[in-house]
Parts: structure tokens; C-alpha cells; sequence
């Protein structure tokens, strides 16, 4: 535990909050791309630290959270065929589609099993030869090479009942769409920091180059999140645009080119239908035709977009669709805290735990 | 978002569970016992005599059957004589009726029986009336236990979920999250191995010991199904007061944080069935504090915060930076996450 | 895609190790970074290690703390400096 700890330390934090507080003239506007940079500024009460010099927006960064409404649904229907065995991370099962969830399905009788790891998917399909398993890939850059581990493994041992059904996404092309909507303005992005592992930091240098927009890349423990934050502050003042790295001892320039490689083998980038932002060419995805055998959309004859709303709530006057894009506050969508609570969820920003609209229900009413 | 149907998430101890008994149980069996919603619940067998006679009832429904720590027989004692515990009541009587799926092991129902024989023994109740149904192979989890206990609350003790006031102290008798991690890491699909034991223990002689340092104990409530935030939030708003506490004070195992770091869970929503939160006036926190820590289930016995009259009905927590933030109820299932 | 944590390896077979922290130990698979040894540190996610912990940046981090604080000291001395020498004026002018 001390590795971690040792990037906890109050002390440490308390004198990059008032390093940052003291570098800032005016305001600063940093959009936080990453729904796990969401959820540790919530945990630690960041927001309110920094505030009011600083906003931290949130961004599309949860993979739940922008995940089409019609991708769930596909996979609700997946789930109902009696052959199949669903797989799922947890953070999926409350996600709602048109009609229901995923826990919905559950309990009215869909096999539906929370696993930790596409490693435990696997282990499924081995202990129950007569199911198909199909596990559903979410996730960015992070999470999308070890499905594709999973799928090298799948193949390597013939496995007849075991599919992936991808809604994988990527997230520079989601940042650049929502800074070409120029409907947020910012000054920074806190980087992805475990995206970034996989990545490297060196492909988010667009951002200072193509939009002059700085971008620090950020580890997850607040002492990560507050040093990222006190360069962005540091390049405003410098009036210098750059992309700096955070997080040394995680993230390298060129990133992960083992796990790139795997992906480039298993994945083809393919357009994706993103909750909030439509359809973005290029942006998911698709599982290689070499794989089509562990594919969940050819084995099942699945389209590849699937067909149906990628935001079924809005009729509902959910509108998380323009949280996503760091347009509106939670406090702006007429149903926060009232019609949609986290007991009560009606759009995924409150579902997932990372969810903007989750995380800022936390929030309301807190004295700071 | 209505399925029209009950899910796992009503069954964890959060907000939809409080909905679903409110909505559904309360307002049809309505009675002025009853909507108390307390762990026990306060009776009179005589009409004229104060209401002292304290009767609870419990379902045990655990999977795994056996873990670290204990099995399905030793929670059911130990949940039902805290249940009574939590009214500051001494328990005396249990019923434990036993629902079977046919071709249940009888090795196992034995081993079971036995666990639970040893618990009563140890907390000083007698079970004294049961039943048994067996259900068809397919129909049950293997078994499910259902209790019922009754206990004497001593006069001058009056401890409820509505007492608490602002100023009071909040304690907590030990560290917390080691029972639903020892069984989330035992869980299919999680495949960990750990250390993690559940802290399955009675309570009742801890709880007779603080009485007896202070009869004016406002609140006791043991953290079960969804953990501290949600005991605490539920005192708030049934007490109408607002709670702050400090994270840093809070104590938790090393195992049970890497636990639930790598499954990014927060051990303040994690069942616990061997702790107990204590709101107590500020003037007899120091003696119940030390009661609690001279007790074998209060060793690591911690003051962790106060009872505010600001955001009444809320649950404030003070980062270890110094910084704060709401804790909220539990809202559904607690789920590992990848995110 | 963001809860990756750092862990030890403790013992490394085949492709897949055996991994630590605070005493709870899982197997992951190190086929994302087969360069790792038993010893290293690595960011697990979803039962993979997906990067191997960077030592010396960690130190260079730590070291970089390290600074804060004294820069932090500097700056409150001079600012408890400042104070003083203010009041000093206050009372010369008064």
C-alpha cells in the first residue's frame, strides 16, 4: 500500500492546492477527458478545494456513460437467447437501454455474470462448454488491448463458445469532436493517464499543436491529479500550450507498443455510435475479420452499428448527452436530483460512479 | 426506470431496498411499531407496562455458505442477537427456521446446526422453537435460514435510530469492510486470495459493557448491508441531524484497502457483521469509548466524528487532505468496477 | 478504462505472475508487458498488467515533493518576513 500512499500524502496535497490557488490569476478551465479522474477528484473533494478559481468539467471519458443506448439493448437481446451465457464488467449491469437494464434482464431471467477480467470470461467457456459466452468489450485504449489479449488467447485455444461483442472506443477522436463542436472552452484537459499508458503520452500532443489547447497527463492519486492541474495552471500563465506528462512512473512517450500491437492485430478502427456525441467515423473498434469467429456481431449476424437510439432518454428531458460534451452542468438537466437520482437513474452520467451527473449529486449541499 | 420486478439491488441494504420495504411492507402491515423501521422492534406483552419487550427477525441468505471467519449458522445468530443488540435489549430467545433445497448435504447441515449451537451458546441465547421445509432441487441457494429473536431492553435505556443529537460523539467499535470483502473476494469470477476474514461476532455483551459505562447511549446501529455511509444516513434522516465524519479516524485493515482498491470499492459501503456504531452525549464518550476497547470486539474502537445541526438528514466526511465531501446511501448493488 | 492499480510481483510462470498489495494476491497476466520481472512494480487493470512501474520516475516524483515543501517553507517565511516588517512599520509610525 505505501506505493500508492506515498502519493496520498495530505501534506504534499495541500501544498499543490495552494501552489496551484496561488498560480492562478483569474480562472482556470480544465476538462477532465477521464471518468476515473472524475471519481478521484470526487473521492478526495478536489473540486471544492480549487474552487471558485478553478472548474473541472467533466468529459466523455466513461466508457458507460457513452455507450448508445441501442449497444445495450443489442446486448439485453444477447443475453435473452437461452445458448448464451452474457459477461460483463460490473460497472455495465445498471446502464439503462430503451426498455431496461441489464440487471433488468437479470432478474427476469437472462444468465447474465459480473466478471473481474476477460481472463475470468475465458474460464467460463472452458467450465461450461455447452453455453456460448459472449463478454461485452467496453472501454477505451485502457481496457481494449486486454480484450484483445483475451481474444489472441481465445483463438490460440480453439475455443468454440466464446465471443466478444465490442462497443470499444477510442478517446482522441471523441476529444477532437468535442473540441470541433467548440461548445466548451477550456484551457487544459487533464489527460488520461492509464489511456496514456497504453498510448503514450506523445499522441496527445495534437491538442497543443492542432487546437493550443495544453494538456497534462494525470495519473490517478490526487498528488497525480493536483501536479497535472499545477501545469496546466503554470502553461496559462506562460500563455505556452504544451503537452507535458504527469506521470512518469506510468506513462512513456511512445506508451505501450506490445499492447498497440495486439490491438492493430485483433481490431480494426471501425465508426461508433457515442451517447451524447452520434456517430464518430473512426472512432470504436471493430474485431478483425481474421477473428470474426470471436466475434459477437458476425457469429450472431449482428450489424455493426447497432440499429435503434443512441440516447434513449432525451425524450425523457435527459440530458446527458450535453454533460458529456462539458456544454451543460448536471445542475442544468431538469431532471437531476429529482426525477434522476443514483437510486433512481434515468441517464448514465448517474449510473455509472464515475458519471459526471453521479459525481456532482455527491457534491450538493456541502459546505465547503 | 421501473422493471416491474424485484432485483438483487432491492436485497442490498441501500436506497431501493428502504423503497421497496417503505412502499410495499410498511404501507400494508401500517402500524406505529412498525414505521420506527428500527433493527428491533419495542413491544409491550402487557398493556399497561412500558414498552420493553424488544423482538426482530432476520433471513440469512449468504453465498458462500462457508468463509473465513464463520458460516451461514454463525450469522444467523450473530445478525439476529445484534439486531436486539441495536435497541441496547439483552437477548434471550431465538427461533431459527431452516428452508432446504432437497439433495442440501447433510455433512454440511450439520457442520451448519452445529456453528450455530456454538454461537448461542457463546452469546448466551437458547434457540428454542424452529421449523423446516424442504423446496424442490432448483429452488433454493442451497439453504436459507430465517430467525426470529426476542430480548429485554433494561429500564432507563432508551436507544433508537431517532436520538441522536447535535453535538453527540459518533464511535465506531473496530475496523470496517473485512466481512463483504472476505466474501466478495471468495465470489465466483473475482478469484482473489486473501487473508480477509469476516468479523462475524455477537455483540450483546460488548453493548451490556458501554450501557453500563453510560445508560444514556442515544444510538447503536451495526453496519450490515450497506456499510457505515448507509447506517449513518439512515440515523440522519431518521434523527433529522447532520453527520460529519473523519475519514482518517475511520479504521480499516491493510487487506481490506487493497481489497477494495483493486476492486474500487469503498469500504464505507461494505457490510460489516461484527462492528457497531455508537452515538453517545459528548460528556460519556471518553468512558464508552474505553469500555468499547477494553472489550474483545471494540479493541480498535475509534471516535470518528459528530452529530451536527447543519445538512440535517446528510452525511459530510472529511477527506484525509482536509477537504469534504457528501457520503451518500448506498444506491444499488456494490459491484467491483473497472472504471 | 481508469482503475488500474500498482502491485508487486511476487512470482512470475509462464506468461501469467502472481501479484501482491496489502497482503490480497490475484494472478495476472503479463502478456502486455513481458518485459516485466518478479520485483517490478506494474499497473494492473482487468487482471492485465498494462505498464511496468517506472521507478526512477517515481523517485524523481517523490523528489519533486520534496522540493514543494521546502519552496513551500520559503515562501511562508518570507510572507511571516513581510509581516513583520510590516508591523515594525505600523509601530515606528504610530
Amino acid at each position: 500500500m505505501t506505493h500508492m500512499e506515498s502519493f496520498r500524502d495530505p501534506a504534499t496535497a495541500r501544498r499543490l492546492i495552494d501552489a496551484i490557488l496561488r498560480q492562478v490569476t483569474g480562472s482556470l478551465r480544465v476538462i477532465e477527458f477521464c471518468g476515473g479522474h472524475t471519481h478521484a477528484i470526487m473521492r478526495y473533494g478536489l473540486r471544492d478545494a480549487l474552487a471558485p478559481q478553478v472548474t473541472l468539467l467533466s468529459g466523455p471519458g466513461c466508457p458507460v456513460c457513452v455507450t448508445a443506448s441501442a449497444d445495450i439493448d443489442q446486448a439485453i437481446a444477447l443475453s435473452q437467447r437461452p445458448e448464451i451465457t452474457l459477461a460483463t464488467f460490473g460497472d455495465m449491469i445498471r446502464v439503462p437501454g430503451t426498455k431496461t437494464s441489464l440487471q433488468g434482464a437479470r432478474a427476469e431471467g437472462s444468465d447474465i455474470r459480473v466478471v473481474y477480467s476477460a481472463l475470468d470470461a475465458l474460464q467460463l467457456a472452458r467450465e461450461l462448454p455447452a453455453r456460448e459466452i459472449v463478454m461485452l468489450g467496453i472501454g477505451f485504449e485502457t481496457t481494449a488491448p486486454t480484450i484483445a489479449a483475451a481474444i489472441a488467447q481465445a483463438r490460440a485455444e480453439s475455443l468454440k463458445n466464446w465471443s466478444v461483442y465490442s462497443m470499444h472506443k477510442l478517446t482522441t477522436p471523441a476529444m477532437r469532436a468535442i473540441l470541433d463542436a467548440g461548445e466548451v472552452a477550456v484551457d487544459a484537459v487533464l489527460g488520461p493517464g492509464h489511456v496514456a499508458a497504453i498510448t503514450g503520452w506523445e499522441a496527445w500532443s495534437f491538442l497543443a499543436t492542432e487546437y493550443g489547447v495544453s494538456c497534462a497527463v494525470a495519473g490517478f492519486e490526487p498528488t497525480d491529479i493536483l501536479q497535472a492541474l499545477l501545469a496546466c495552471a503554470q502553461d496559462k500563465a506562460a500563455g505556452q500550450p504544451r503537452v507535458t506528462n504527469s506521470y512518469g512512473r506510468g506513462v512513456s512517450a511512445e506508451g505501450n507498443l506490445v499492447a498497440q500491437g495486439l490491438m492493430a492485430q485483433v481490431f480494426t478502427t471501425a465508426d461508433a455510435a457515442w451517447r451524447g456525441l452520434g456517430i464518430i467515423p473512426d472512432s470504436g473498434l471493430a474485431i478483425a475479420p481474421e477473428y470474426a469467429a470471436f466475434d459477437a456481431r458476425a457469429r450472431y449476424a449482428l450489424p455493426g452499428l447497432a440499429e435503434g437510439p443512441l440516447d434513449a432518454e432525451a425524450a425523457l428531458g435527459c440530458r446527458c448527452g450535453e454533460v458529456l460534451r462539458g456544454v451543460v452542468e448536471p445542475a442544468g438537466c431538469p431532471l437531476f436530483g429529482t426525477a434522476c437520482t443514483p437510486a433512481h437513474p434515468v441517464g448514465p452520467c448517474m449510473v455509472s460512479a464515475e458519471g459526471s451527473c453521479a459525481a456532482h449529486y455527491r457534491y450538493q449541499g456541502v459546505v465547503a | 426506470m421501473t422493471d416491474g420486478v424485484v432485483l438483487l439491488a432491492h436485497g442490498s441494504g441501500g436506497i431501493l431496498s428502504q423503497e421497496l420495504i417503505e412502499n410495499m411492507f410498511v404501507r400494508h402491515h401500517a402500524n406505529d411499531v412498525l414505521s420506527g423501521m428500527e433493527d428491533a422492534a419495542l413491544v409491550s406483552l402487557d398493556d399497561q407496562a412500558e414498552a420493553r419487550v424488544a423482538i426482530t427477525t432476520d433471513s440469512f441468505v449468504v453465498q458462500p455458505l462457508f468463509f473465513p471467519g464463520g458460516d451461514i449458522g454463525k450469522l444467523s445468530v450473530c445478525g439476529t442477537v445484534n439486531d436486539l443488540a441495536m435497541r441496547g435489549a439483552r437477548p434471550l430467545y431465538l427461533t431459527s427456521a431452516y428452508i432446504i433445497e432437497e439433495g442440501f448435504s447433510l455433512t454440511e447441515l450439520e457442520r451448519i446446526v452445529v456453528s450455530q449451537a456454538a454461537t448461542a451458546r457463546a452469546a448466551g441465547v437458547r434457540i428454542v422453537a424452529g421449523d423446516t421445509k424442504v423446496v424442490e432441487r432448483g429452488s433454493g441457494d442451497g439453504i436459507f435460514i430465517n430467525t426470529a429473536g426476542v430480548g429485554l431492553v433494561p429500564e432507563g435505556v432508551h436507544v433508537s435510530a431517532a436520538n441522536a443529537r447535535p453535538g453527540d460523539v459518533v464511535l465506531l467499535s473496530g475496523a470496517i469492510g473485512d466481512h463483504g470483502l472476505a466474501i466478495m473476494t471468495r465470489r465466483e469470477g473475482l478469484q482473489f486470495s486473501s487473508p480477509l476474514r469476516s468479523d462475524c461476532a455477537p455483540l450483546n455483551d460488548l453493548v451490556a459493557t458501554m450501557l453500563r459505562a453510560c445508560p444514556e447511549i442515544h444510538v447503536l446501529r451495526d453496519p450490515t448491508r450497506g456499510g457505515v455511509a448507509t447506517a449513518l444516513n439512515e440515523i440522519a434522516q431518521r434523527s433529522g441531524v447532520g453527520i460529519e465524519i473523519d475519514e482518517a479516524q475511520v479504521p480499516v485493515h491493510v487487506p481490506v484497502q487493497a481489497a477494495a482498491e483493486l476492486l474500487g470499492l469503498d469500504p464505507l459501503y461494505v457490510a460489516n457483521e461484527g462492528k457497531l456504531l455508537a452515538i453517545v452525549p459528548e460528556s460519556a464518550a471518553g468512558a464508552v469509548l474505553q469500555a468499547m476497547q477494553s472489550h474483545t470486539y471494540g479493541v480498535e474502537a475509534a471516535a470518528i466524528g459528530r452529530v451536527v445541526s447543519s445538512s440535517p438528514g446528510r452525511v459530510v466526511l472529511r477527506t484525509p487532505l482536509g477537504t469534504r465531501r457528501l457520503v451518500d446511501m448506498l444506491s444499488g448493488e456494490q459491484l467491483p468496477r473497472i472504471c | 478504462m481508469c482503475l488500474a492499480i500498482p502491485v508487486r510481483i511476487e512470482e512470475i510462470t509462464g506468461q501469467m505472475a502472481r501479484v501482491a498489495l496489502g497482503g490480497v494476491s490475484r494472478e495476472v497476466s503479463l502478456v502486455l508487458t513481458p518485459e516485466a520481472q518478479a520485483g517490478d512494480y506494474v499497473l494492473i487493470h482487468t487482471g492485465y498488467a498494462i505498464s511496468v512501474i517506472d521507478e526512477a520516475e517515481a523517485q524523481e516524483t517523490l523528489r519533486l515533493f520534496a522540493e514543494l515543501e521546502e519552496a513551500s517553507r520559503e515562501v511562508e517565511a518570507e510572507e511571516a518576513a513581510a509581516r513583520n516588517d510590516r508591523s515594525r512599520e505600523d509601530a515606528t509610525l504610530s
